[in-house]
């Protein structure tokens, strides 16, 4: 593994890790990538949030983004993932809460007002909601449009397409006619894309886990 | 609008104040791209501002889900088409970092050249047209013509003026052509003359001053809040640069001064970006003395293509290279928050992938998403005109808000 970019931050953010499991509502505190990550409860992500801001061990002033994220295999179907910056700290944290389809997740605005069109945008896009959040309007998508377009199981064609009909001199919209069937590859193969082959499991537990490049050389080696 | 009516029983003058709508935009030449921003007024005086985005909402998120990693690239160009290479750049990097790969040293030096070259084809662009919105002719036919110059390095080194597709996980597309880095270099002891011009006819003038001064002040705390970032958080005196702070790439290898505002007005601003082109040229200036020849893009050719004579006689290399753009490469199971410092502020790419040859979430930050949202609580107070003052300072470019 090449040596991530940002390691000076890393001995920073593990000094974080004690001092984030300690907080009630935290569910697990773990590195992805080099970057920290914590699980927090839904119910009380306010309070969590409140001293990820507050307290000056953390003093994470800014929300840079928040977005969702679907899973619609797992029971609770969302990830919302607020990602962190302290300025004064010089460090990130990615919160993650996960959110049932039609659940709620308490909102964040009071703490940082920008969290208001990020979360409008996670409502427009997945159809998450946001408890208390006094401007639940749709953002990014057309007045009136139905459906929510970043879920899974939302076409990339999406459901109707719009013309202006010279006959009715005004926009109409009809549902999608596509001209060609829409092409989705899979490339999921016994080769590439499954690093361990069944019954070939106990060849990896010995081995560390290949150096740069897992996916190129992984395959590099078998083929 | 107040109209004045005399009333007959008293004879007092009556003076009424309507408070009405304005609808400034989506077409409207100030509001530098589709931006339909409701403006309820008082008068001539802003009392509510509410933007409304996603008129050209193209889906790219949604859209790269069903692309490999290779082919996600160029949609970066087309976020903010203004500075095209910093967007690029988080994507490449982000890539990189789930991939466990680090990008050649060349490749990185010409990663860093180019993202200033773009910060300062970004700013000329963005200070020209803000001058433009508030009155001033002169500075856009000055500055385009020094921005024709970096687009020709554009072109010369990847074949496209704007959407370059240069950067790739990796490395870049292909290394300089010949000449070219005198040619940067060349243009690098010209240029600093050129921004005094432009500081000529802004910096001390009058109607420059009276428009900008003192309008849309934001403090350091509420910037923050806000989630500012890049010349718009350091016009209010946070001294953040992600250059220094997080270096990526060449950085750490350069030195330049971060410039930072005193007030958080529309001035301090433009005063951030003036003085962030002559700390690019700076550093132009140090990537160019320090490049060496190399390769310019990992030399394992199942995440970058094998040279072109390699595959007139080497199998291996033209399976590869079918391999390649056909089914592209699979990425480990991760996710990743890959910030680059754009010339707009901090541009975020959020990847989440599960082990397959597309992205399974590729969510953008876009940096004047935030930006655009503090309009309101900017503008409120100030007259109709300062709003457009304030939309130009913030640099906002609907390609990378709507998405």
């Amino acid at each position: 593994m090449a040596e991530p970019l940002q390691n000076p931050l890393r001995a920073r953010h593990e000094a974080l890790i004690p001092a984030l499991e300690a907080l009630s509502g935290v569910l697990r505190v773990y590195f992805e990538t080099d970057e920290l990550v914590a699980l927090v409860a839904r119910h009380s992500l306010l309070e969590v949030v409140r001293t990820l801001r507050d307290d000056p061990r953390f003093a994470f002033e800014q929300l840079m983004e928040l977005c969702g994220v679907d899973w619609p295999e797992r029971e609770e179907r969302f990830d919302v993932v607020y990602n962190l910056l302290s300025v004064s700290h010089n460090q990130r944290l990615r919160v993650i809460v996960t959110c049932p389809e039609g659940g709620a997740v308490p909102s964040v605005h009071t703490i940082w007002p920008a969290a208001t069109w990020w979360e409008r945008e996670a409502w427009d896009l997945f159809g998450i909601l946001f408890s208390d959040q006094p401007d639940h309007r749709r953002i990014l998508t057309d007045y009136g449009f139905e459906g929510h377009p970043l879920r899974k199981d939302f076409p990339l064609t999406g459901y109707v397409e719009l013309r202006y009909d010279e006959e009715r001199k005004s926009v109409v919209y009809e549902p999608v006619k596509l001209t060609q069937e829409f092409r989705n590859f899979d490339f999921i193969s016994p080769w590439e894309g499954i690093l361990t082959l069944p019954g070939d499991e106990k060849v990896h537990e010995k081995r560390v886990r290949p150096a740069a490049t897992s996916a190129g050389q992984a395959g590099a080696e078998k083929g | 609008m107040a109209s004045e009516v005399k009333d007959a029983a008293s004879g007092r003058r009556v003076v009424e104040f309507d408070s009405h709508a304005v609808n400034f935009g989506p077409q409207h030449p100030a509001a530098h791209g589709v931006l339909r921003l409701i403006l309820e007024m008082d008068g001539e005086v802003v009392e509510r501002a509410d933007p409304h985005i996603g008129l050209l909402h193209r889906g790219t998120e949604k859209l790269i889900e069903y692309k490999t990693y290779l082919q996600a690239v160029p949609y970066f160009d087309r976020l903010d088409y203004v500075s095209p290479m910093c967007e690029e750049h988080a994507y490449a990097l982000a890539v990189e970092k789930l991939l466990g790969i680090e990008a050649p040293e060349r490749a990185k030096w010409i990663r860093t050249l180019f993202a200033e070259i773009t910060r300062i084809l970004n700013h000329l662009l963005n200070l020209t047209t803000y001058a433009l919105d508030v009155g001033a002719i002169t500075p856009p036919l000055w500055g385009f013509e020094e921005r024709e110059k970096l687009l020709e390095f554009h072109e010369a080194a990847s074949g496209a003026r704007f959407h370059a597709n240069y950067f790739r996980p990796g490395g870049v597309a292909k290394d300089l052509p010949a000449g070219l880095e005198e040619r940067i270099a060349a243009w690098a002891e010209a240029f600093p003359k050129f921004i005094d011009e432009l500081e000529e006819l802004l910096t001390n003038n009058p109607i420059w001053k009276q428009r900008t001064v003192d309008i849309g002040v934001i403090s350091a705390k509420d910037a923050l809040a806000w989630g500012f970032s890049g010349p718009c958080l350091r016009a209010s005196g946070v001294p953040w640069d992600l250059r220094r702070a997080q270096p990526y790439d060449m950085y750490d290898r350069v030195s330049f001064q971060i410039p930072v505002g005193k007030n958080g007005d529309c001035y301090d601003r433009y005063l951030v970006r003036v003085m962030e082109m002559r700390e690019s040229v700076k550093i132009i200036r140090q990537c160019l003395a320090q490049m060496k020849r190399g390769p310019v893009k990992v030399q394992d050719h199942k995440i970058s293509p094998p040279p072109r004579s390699e595959m007139k006689r080497s199998m291996e290399a033209l399976i590869h290279h079918f391999k390649l753009y056909t089914e592209g490469y699979h990425v480990p199971p991760g996710a990743t928050y890959t910030v680059v410092e754009s010339p707009k502020g901090e541009f975020g790419v959020y990847l989440v992938a599960d082990g397959s040859n597309r992205p399974y979430r590729c969510k953008i930050r876009p940096t004047g998403f935030s930006h655009l949202q503090a309009i309101d609580h900017m503008a409120r107070g100030h007259l109709l005109a300062d709003a457009v003052a304030i939309i130009g300072s913030l640099d906002v470019v609907f390609g990378e808000i709507d998405r």
